[in-house]
């Protein structure tokens, strides 16, 4: 299984061998991945249907917990099912679609790392696995979105669906670290069979409040719903396979799957109800204002998906089955639908649904898969989106409180989602043929036969609920802990309540499609709305944020050297003066002076003047030829104190330092009086406290209790251990290797640095 | 501002400079000394013969730019870092040595590849930075 779920990775490299090779006409063939993989996924059914599940083991990170465990399942088989059998199509449909694109291969590869990701994400049964797929669908999909990246608009979009998904990552990477660290374990079988009750935990809000994060943010629920419409900048095939059917379903997948861990308390049903409530309403209601096709989809999207947070809400049996049944209702109908959107698009050229009528004349094929899906997404029988609404108000009307309310926002929802059906599915193929669209093509079979396809399976699924029914429906409710419940899939119920609802939602739903055109008066309409968005408002904070911190970093990235110092020096004051000063005793060793030599006087002296020299001459040379005596003069203390290490790297180090502030200042104008009194006076002070502050940390380590522990570790063991007799060296080469690693990398960056600086010539228009 | 004395003290100091640095480098592992040092000698060497003859001629000295011995020496360490890696399968910058020691330079093991790698590094970027300011971009 680690390599089904690899493969996709495997297969992005594949264009930087086989070259133009995927770009012409072979480029169908990459949809030989996804078609595998689905036949792949689909021999499990028998075993799953069964009962059973499979479950594989890598160790990745054992020492912290972190392996690479598939757990296949009745929910993950859905998922898989779902990512290689419309991932398959869209692989297909991409290869006419994007025909003569000179980055085709490029894109095949962001689509196929996406959904190794996605297979990845949904297979995972270790918690840290699950948050690295999760952030690897973000980052892939980022790719896809910004996909036409000399598109302005294109990118902007891509960059809020990542910033909104991405923090919504992080806020899932807090939820499950918490969760492991709660159960002491990452693996989610684990978790479950281990028996933590979360619910009575005291992190358990917290929890929520994080899991909850990720999965809105991802799932695009209000009010962080605003990324979806923008990523319609995606070309058409990435809309349908991220946006329908997998991407915008992993929040949901993850509700789903921590079901039996997390669910079943107030706070967790209360805010699924409410936001996912507040989700399908609104934005189904949005989506009565458009006029662009896509955004009609990607609205009438997310109240889709509004109502599967809605319905995970719920939580009871009849409701996560509606749920199940709906997430492969919605995929089917709504990639249909986007597939048949990407052809108008490609064929007429244009999206505005108030220009495109009698398409219905020139594209059969199309038409009926498009009416099919738009059946199928109103819940007009026999189509299997009737079956998936039917469960909704089931579940919705067997609550015991609130069930009015509940149901009457499900009928709501549903009416306007019938609405954009037609508006998006319908309308463009009927009517009268406007003379501009005269001359439209019959699209490439490698277009429509998937769109067909899936839209057959709207209608096939419909007439014959009896494979899905034992096959998924009933290995998912399983893997969710609600095994006993024993319910049938019938297309036909009987004259109940339920029907009623279904023929009232039928008939506002279609009055309204009759009684409302779309016009892009209607769009100007609520556009007026959009300063308070949430999209503006999250913009508007974005913004700020980027203010502040532009501000913040230019507090401490002045540019100055000397402001550096300066901000170095006085933080490390700030920072150990206090305790410094209160803690210390300013003990002077009773023996300091007993046997000082007079080479050490002569040194001393030899550094006071040259300092003095550096800090009052009036010239820079001079100034640093003292520095450089100065240097030379700590030398031979070190020598004096038998640090012969130090003392010739401290030679070599002042040589090279004085040269190179020679070669400096060579280029330097004269003099210059660069600082006035004022700034001499802080520098001064500043000087003078910092000189205290080491002065005293001197005396200190001096006066301390020696802890001899590192030292006689080294010492004994520099020759035991690493063969070598030179303590310093030993260190620095073996017992240390790492921080050298490092260090000599840094000297490389400072030097890169300093190459760039000097050598950069700008062009004019660059400056500024 | 041409010195013949020190332009002919250079062509022999130089030499005598690197063997020194080589010798400090080498001896680093038993006596004072060690790559980093070694690097900055051999660095000054340079930084000699560039304030003698000017740039121009230390670069063509040098054949290469001092650039590439940044990556190079870079390298050298990781590899050394690797290498007990690859051999015996022991954690990254484990210290491994040749059984015999080899006549004149003694023990060898992968640590002095490491210092070698430093010695490089530092050799690299002194003269980068040197070579550039003097240059004056």
């Amino acid at each position: 299984m680690l390599i089904a779920i690899l493969s996709g990775f495997i297969f992005a490299v594949l264009p930087v061998f086989t070259g133009p090779l995927l770009k012409g006409k072979l480029s169908v063939l990459s949809a030989l991945l996804p078609v595998g993989l689905f036949a792949y996924f689909c021999s499990f059914i028998p075993d799953i249907a069964a009962g059973g599940t499979v479950y594989e083991s890598f160790a990745w990170v054992p020492s912290m917990g972190v392996d690479l465990n598939f757990h296949l399942d009745g929910l993950a088989l859905i998922f898989a099912l779902m990512i290689s059998g419309i991932g398959s199509l869209v692989f297909i449909y991409t290869s006419n679609y994007l025909k003569g694109d000179p980055y085709i291969d490029r894109f095949y590869a962001y689509l196929s790392m996406f959904m190794a990701a996605m297979l990845g994400l949904v297979l995972s049964d270790n918690l840290v696995a699950i948050f690295v797929f999760w952030e690897l669908t973000s980052i892939t999909s980022y790719f896809l979105i910004g996909y036409k990246n000399e598109d302005r608009e294109s990118r902007r979009a891509a960059m809020i669906a990542l910033a909104v998904t991405g923090i919504g990552g992080m806020f899932l990477f807090a939820g499950v670290l918490l969760m492991g660290a709660v159960a002491e374990t990452y693996s989610f079988q684990e978790i479950l069979s281990s028996g933590v009750v979360f619910q009575e935990h005291a992190l358990y809000p917290i929890i929520l409040f994080f899991v909850f994060g990720g999965a809105f943010t991802k799932s695009a629920q209000f009010p962080f719903h605003f990324w979806l419409p923008g990523a319609m900048r995606a070309p058409t095939p990435v809309s349908t396979y991220l946006h329908s059917a997998t991407m915008v379903k992993a929040g949901i997948y993850i509700l789903l799957r921590f079901t039996p861990a997390l669910g079943n308390h107030a706070y967790w049903s209360d805010t699924l109800l409410l936001v996912g409530g507040i989700t399908m309403v609104y934005t189904a209601y949005q989506a009565l204002f458009r006029t662009d096709l896509k955004s009609v989809l990607a609205y009438s999207t997310i109240a889709a998906l509004g109502i599967l947070t809605f319905l995970i809400g719920l939580g009871t049996e009849a409701a996560i089955l509606a749920a199940l049944v709906f997430i492969l209702v919605h995929a089917l109908y709504k990639a249909t639908l986007f597939l048949v959107a990407g052809i108008i698009d490609h064929q007429t050229g244009t999206r505005d649904i108030t220009k495109l009528r009698g398409l219905g004349k020139l594209m059969i094929p199309v038409a009926v898969a498009s009416a099919l899906a738009a059946l199928s997404n109103s819940g007009i029988p026999p189509t299997f989106g009737f079956i998936g609404k039917e469960l909704i108000y089931e579940s919705t009307m067997e609550m015991d409180s609130l069930s009015i309310l509940l149901t009457v926002a499900a009928i709501v929802t549903n009416v306007f989602l019938i609405y954009a059906g037609f508006v998006a599915g319908i309308r463009p193929f009927l009517g009268k043929l406007p003379p501009a669209l005269g001359k439209v093509q019959m699209p490439s079979p490698l277009l429509w036969v998937p769109a067909l396809i899936l839209g057959m399976g709207c209608l096939f699924f419909g007439l014959f609920p009896g494979f899905i029914e034992s096959t998924l429906a009933q290995p998912a409710l399983a893997s969710l802990g609600f095994g006993s419940f024993n319910f049938h899939l019938k297309l036909w119920h009987g004259f109940n309540t339920v029907f009623i609802l279904s023929l009232v939602t039928m008939g506002v739903g279609l009055l309204l499609y009759f009684s409302l055109k779309p016009s892009h008066k209607l769009e100007a309409l609520i556009a007026r709305l959009e300063p308070i968005s949430p999209k503006s408002l999250s913009t508007l904070g974005g913004k700020g944020f980027r203010k502040f911190s532009l501000s913040w970093t230019r507090l401490f990235q002045s540019g100055f050297l000397r402001y550096y110092v300066i901000i170095i020096m006085g933080f490390l004051v700030v920072v150990t003066g206090y305790n410094t000063l209160t803690e210390t005793k300013l003990v002077i060793p009773d023996n300091a002076f007993d046997d000082i030599t007079i080479y050490e006087v002569i040194t001393l002296v030899i550094m006071v003047v040259s300092i003095g020299f550096a800090v009052f001459s009036s010239s820079r040379l001079a100034a640093v030829a003292a520095l450089g005596v100065l240097g030379y003069a700590i030398c031979l203390v070190f020598v004096f104190y038998s640090a012969p290490d130090l003392a010739m790297t401290q030679f070599s180090i002042d040589t090279l330092t004085v040269i190179l502030f020679v070669l400096v200042l060579y280029r330097l104008p004269k003099y210059l009086k660069l600082s006035d009194m004022r700034s001499r006076i802080r520098d001064i002070i500043l000087a003078l406290i910092f000189g205290a502050l080491i002065t005293t940390l001197a005396l200190e380590v001096l006066s301390e209790p020696k802890y001899r522990e590192t030292s006689e570790y080294y010492a004994e063991n520099a020759y035991m251990l690493a063969k070598g007799k030179n303590v310093v060296n030993v260190i620095l080469v073996d017992f240390r290797g790492i921080d050298t690693m490092v260090e000599i990398t840094v000297l490389v960056i400072a030097a890169i640095g300093v190459f760039g600086l000097l050598k950069l010539r700008l062009k004019k228009s660059e400056v500024n | 501002m041409k010195s013949y004395i020190l332009q002919t003290a250079t062509n022999y100091l130089l030499p005598l400079l690197l063997l020194f640095s080589v010798f400090i480098l080498l001896r680093g592992h038993y006596l004072p000394g060690g790559g980093f040092v070694g690097g900055l000698i051999a660095a000054t060497a340079f930084v000699l013969h560039m304030f003698a003859h000017g740039v121009n001629e230390t670069r063509k000295l040098l054949r290469i730019h001092p650039g590439f011995l940044m990556p190079t020496g870079l390298s050298l360490a990781i590899l050394s870092g690797l290498a007990p890696k690859i051999i015996s399968g022991l954690p990254f910058l484990t210290g491994i040595w040749f059984s015999e020691p080899i006549p004149v330079l003694g023990l060898i093991g992968s640590a002095l590849f490491f210092d070698m790698g430093v010695y490089l590094v530092v050799v690299g970027v002194s003269l980068t930075i040197l070579f550039t300011i003097s240059e004056g971009g």
